[in-house]
């Protein structure tokens, strides 16, 4: 059990680093990396226009987007859990 | 946290496809090779895969006051190789940029080269030459996904460094700016991926070791020395 241990530690730490960034950035709505990079670059050339707008499917809100990276969670997490539990379940058999 | 659609200009996007396309091809082709020849191999791969959509979903707060995702393509790697993990990788970022807006299509050569290429190359190589060494193998798990999952983020502020060098202190200049926001932010998240594969890979040990020996992961007698440490 030790090592279920240390990643219980690591879960906590995790936890802590992001209660610390809440004081620390009181205002922030801890937005993608990727829109802070965008401003980066908005810095660094003031002019740069994305040139191409995409060919796939735009989710119309913040719900949408949800539901589609809930939707990526879950089927990922069924695929997994099947696969152990049929390990698991053959090993036991045997 | 991938490269905007269209926020790469000509000529680095079609270069980073140049860079990724041999690559995913010779991953397609072991990846068949793999499939055909051992079968009992693909729950596992099931699974690898199956991770990297898991991490890749989780857009997790950060000190710096920004979120991000983890890659989950560390585990992978070390199971299966870089090539194939290549493969896994893009099914991702394809399904993120055609139905999230996240990445794109544009940028897809670019993500792919740091998320799905040289990210998981970094962990391959570490896991090998540490396993070599005699590193314990959680250990070894865990620091070698954690590294190339912030290795990702350090090549992603690299690609856009070179894409958009800053007017005074050129690309070095821009480099260490985005890099600012991106592997700082990661930090926290590189060591939370590593922690969650360690432990997924101590279940693997525990439930089907014999796939592990099979792949060349771990020796036959790491794996029962790893099992009398279980008991």
């Amino acid at each position: 059990m030790k090592l279920e241990y240390l990643v219980a530690i690591v879960v906590i730490l995790f936890a802590a680093q992001f209660f610390y960034g809440v004081a620390a950035h009181p205002d922030s709505e801890f937005g993608g990396a990727d829109g802070a990079a965008e401003d980066v670059i908005t810095e660094i050339n003031p002019d740069y226009e994305p040139w191409f707008a995409g060919i796939g499917f735009e989710p119309p809100g913040g719900e949408t987007e949800s539901l589609l990276f809930a939707l990526q969670a879950a089927f990922g997490a069924i695929v997994i859990g099947y696969t152990i539990g049929y390990y698991k379940g053959k090993g036991d058999s045997n | 946290m991938h490269v905007f659609e269209g926020f790469l200009p000509s000529p680095w996007w079609q270069l980073w496809f140049v860079f990724s396309i041999p690559v995913i091809l010779y991953g397609m082709y072991k990846l068949n090779k793999l499939v055909s020849e051992r079968r009992e191999v693909v729950p596992l791969l099931a699974v690898a895969g199956a991770f990297i959509f898991v991490l890749s979903s989780l857009k997790l707060p950060s000190v710096t006051g920004s979120s991000s995702h983890p890659t989950g393509t560390g585990m992978a790697a070390i199971l299966f190789g870089p090539a194939i993990t290549a493969v896994l990788g893009v099914i991702v970022l394809l399904y993120q940029a055609l139905f999230l807006a996240h990445g794109g299509i544009t940028t897809l050569g670019a993500n792919t080269a740091s998320m799905a290429i040289i990210g998981p190359l970094v962990a391959y190589l570490f896991y090998r030459a540490a396993a070599k060494s005699g590193m314990n193998f959680y250990l070894n798990v865990f620091l070698a996904t954690a590294i190339a999952d912030w290795v990702t983020y350090v090549v992603t502020s690299a690609q856009l460094a070179l894409a958009f060098p800053s007017a005074e202190g050129g690309i070095l200049g821009s480099f260490t700016a985005f890099a600012t926001v991106f592997a700082t932010t990661q930090v926290p998240l590189a060591i939370m991926e590593g922690a969650l594969t360690a432990l997924i890979m101590k279940y693997v040990v525990q439930i089907k070791s014999d796939v592990l020996v099979d792949l060349d992961v771990l020796t036959t007698s790491a794996v029962t020395k790893l099992k009398e440490a279980m008991e």
